[in-house]
């Protein structure tokens, strides 16, 4: 269940791009604030900013006004040092196309954020074990990202976003590339894991029933704009 | 990211693309390879001229004449004007040499002995010089391609002709080793007074009284010849050389021959029977005491001389010329160094996705940074370790080539090329160093990624 404490508030964000002459604005004055444990959909049509607000959220890319206070801390006003830290310690990311390096075994894949954290080589092995046992993914640890299915790999990817252990996991687009019942294993194993590891989930997707099923609460976007937002019913996401 | 870790990710990606990267690591390899095969070069050159006139026995001595008797090494010319006082001048005589023999480093002293005489060989009757040459003598490089051998001993009763000289006795000189010549010569002969009041012939007594107490003595000794050679091992200071018959100098001084400076003391009033020598030479132990020999034996009053000078030229000229030979050395390396930028570059467009996803997970840009740097250097030490080793087969490969084409020449095989530790490890750090140069600007514009732009990128 998620708790009333704020872990994530963007601030007025926006976040323009340049396309020659013209300026465009994926992002434009929102607000939102995010509660810790808590399984938030981003929803909206193609185009609707929810991808770019994620990617600001996660720390890939830093608002062009307004703020994003993560645990108090304003990540647009961070270096890129500070918003790398960020990245490897208080979040994991899952993409629509997965992004396992194809030249590494499922197993470096997932072991890939630890050695970006310089963690040690024994407690590395025992986290990557642990991480694809809760994706169930043990015994392919030794196979390379083309041996395995879409499904696989996104839990491969899961796993490898879930391996250092961080306070978000944001998704985007997870089952975008995906059939409906590979999708809805995903997220049910999502669903899983917040239950089980109380982490706080912010996917991004267009999938309204989807979104209705499994998030505690869904934000819809359209053209930059946050237009509504509404808690679920605890009942109806079973 | 730990150093160990960027070195498994580097080795790692450098295997996935392993034609490409094979084949630039090879670029540099051929580039460290010109460049050690053309230093080696020169540093073999540079070692085989050394210790050829190390050989030469010309760069570990020091040459010693009275002052009274100094001239320019070479010339005759007139003797120095001085404004100074004149000093009372030191005998170059055999307490003279026990001193310079006691100086420290001194390996050897042996005096110039070489005298006029007539060799007979099959009842004809031959003009011409003989030199004693000392046991040191013996690595001459003169000595390397004797017909023949070298003295049995230092006394042994035994000549070796120079080519010429022994063409003039026999056209088939082959045949002369182990024949017998006998050598006809003045004996210098010490006469004390009381020998000069017991000659009865009183003619004989005036001249040998007008000689200043020395006799010449006419005899004759009968030597085997050991070998023939084509070069004077003494030859190239001050025209000391210009010996045709060598015989050991120790042999050559038992004959107490006379010589041109017994005239010189003569005239000069200083004959007092005591033989004096024209001129000393002095072995060191190393060229490096040469200076501090020569300054102490001024210092005894004597003219010193050294030829150090000149091998201080000759570093110089080979620094010059390694020099020339390393830039154009470093040229290939240079273009090999254009390949590893093109490498580089096209991994980044192919792994731009790659990078986007390790900067999503953390990295920073100073990990995606190192993280090429790691793939150049990586490509520049196994390119060296490879280079040096193909620069050094090349290296055998030229000295292999000038041995069979000196040996047509009925000359001796050398060792043209060097590959010492120092060329090895340097061009290896040096292939290594132009990497890392060669990846700072991929590396560079790898870790300016825009995680976001990376991540979208197809």
């Amino acid at each position: 269940m998620p708790s009333t404490q704020t872990l994530i508030h963007a601030e007025n964000v926006s976040r323009d791009y340049r396309l020659g002459e013209t300026v465009i604005r994926a992002v434009n004055d929102l607000s939102l604030e995010i509660c810790s444990g808590e399984f938030l959909a981003l929803l909206g049509s193609s185009g609707s900013g929810k991808s770019t607000l994620l990617n600001l959220m996660a720390g890939l890319d830093r608002p062009t006004s307004g703020a994003i206070h993560v645990r108090g801390q304003n990540l647009a006003a961070l270096d890129s040092q500070g918003l790398a830290r960020y990245r490897r310690e208080t979040v994991g990311m899952v993409f629509q196309s997965f992004n396992l390096l194809p030249r590494m075994t499922l197993e470096e894949n997932v072991e890939l954020p630890l050695r970006l954290a310089e963690v040690d080589r024994a407690e590395r092995s025992r986290r990557v074990a642990q991480a694809l046992e809760r994706v169930r993914l043990g015994p392919r640890r030794q196979h390379r990202p083309s041996e395995l299915s879409g499904g696989e790999q996104q839990r491969g990817a899961l796993a490898r976003a879930l391996v250092n252990q961080p306070a978000i996991l944001f998704a985007d687009e997870p089952t975008g590339n995906l059939d409906s019942a590979t999708g809805e294993q995903i997220l049910l194993l999502l669903r899983e894991i917040q239950d089980t590891l109380g982490m706080t989930i912010i996917m991004v997707t267009h999938e309204r029933p989807l979104a209705e099923r499994f998030a505690n609460r869904i934000a819809v976007l359209s053209d930059g704009r946050l237009v509504d937002q509404f808690a679920m019913q605890t009942g109806a996401r079973a | 990211m730990k150093g160990r870790d960027l070195g498994e990710l580097a080795v790692r990606n450098l295997r996935e693309a392993i034609l490409r990267n094979s084949l630039t690591t090879l670029g540099v390899a051929v580039g460290v390879a010109s460049l050690v095969a053309m230093l080696s070069l020169g540093v073999g050159l540079q070692t085989l001229a050394s210790s050829r006139l190390t050989k030469s026995g010309l760069f570990d001595a020091v040459f010693v004449t009275s002052r009274r008797d100094f001239r320019a090494p070479g010339g005759d010319g007139p003797p120095r004007k001085s404004s100074a006082p004149p000093e009372k001048f030191k005998p170059l005589d055999e307490s003279a040499r026990q001193q310079f023999a006691d100086l420290p480093n001194v390996v050897d002293v042996y005096p110039q002995i070489r005298f006029l005489t007539d060799v007979r060989y099959q009842s004809n009757s031959y003009s011409t010089n003989v030199l004693g040459v000392p046991e040191s003598s013996r690595s001459a490089s003169a000595f390397d391609s004797i017909t023949g051998k070298y003295f049995s001993s230092p006394t042994a009763e035994e000549a070796i002709l120079q080519a010429d000289f022994a063409k003039e006795l026999s056209p088939q000189t082959a045949n002369l080793v182990g024949q017998e010549i006998t050598l006809r010569y003045a004996e210098r002969r010490a006469v004390s007074s009381d020998e000069i009041a017991k000659e009865k012939d009183i003619d004989k007594q005036l001249d040998e009284m007008m000689s200043g107490g020395i006799s010449i003595v006419s005899r004759e000794k009968k030597l085997r010849i050991a070998g023939i050679i084509e070069s004077d091992p003494s030859a190239g200071i001050g025209g000391f050389g210009g010996g045709r018959v060598f015989l050991p100098l120790r042999v050559a001084e038992q004959l107490h021959p006379a010589q041109a400076n017994d005239v010189q003391d003569f005239v000069r009033g200083g004959g007092s029977g005591k033989p004096t020598y024209a001129a000393l030479t002095i072995r060191v132990k190393n060229p490096k005491n040469v200076l501090q020999v020569e300054d102490a034996i001024k210092k005894l009053g004597f003219n010193a001389f050294s030829l150090l000078d000149a091998a201080r030229s000759l570093r110089l000229v080979f620094t010059v010329f390694d020099l020339f030979l390393g830039l154009f050395g470093s040229l290939a390396l240079t273009v090999a160094s254009l390949g590893i930028i093109n490498t580089l570059v096209m991994a980044i467009l192919e792994r731009r996705r790659e990078i986007g996803v390790l900067k999503a997970l953390g990295a920073t840009d100073g990990d995606v940074r190192s993280l090429f740097f790691a793939e150049a250097g990586a490509m520049g030490l196994f390119g060296g370790i490879f280079g040096v080793a193909l620069g050094w087969l090349i290296g055998q490969a030229l000295t292999w080539g000038t041995t069979i084409y000196l040996r047509r020449q009925e000359l001796p095989g050398v060792k043209i090329s060097y590959v010492p530790w120092w060329l090895a490890a340097s061009a290896i750090a040096f292939a290594v160093a132009v990497s890392l140069i060669a990846g700072l600007y991929p590396a560079g514009r790898a870790a300016r990624l825009n995680p976001v732009e990376a991540l979208r990128y197809e």
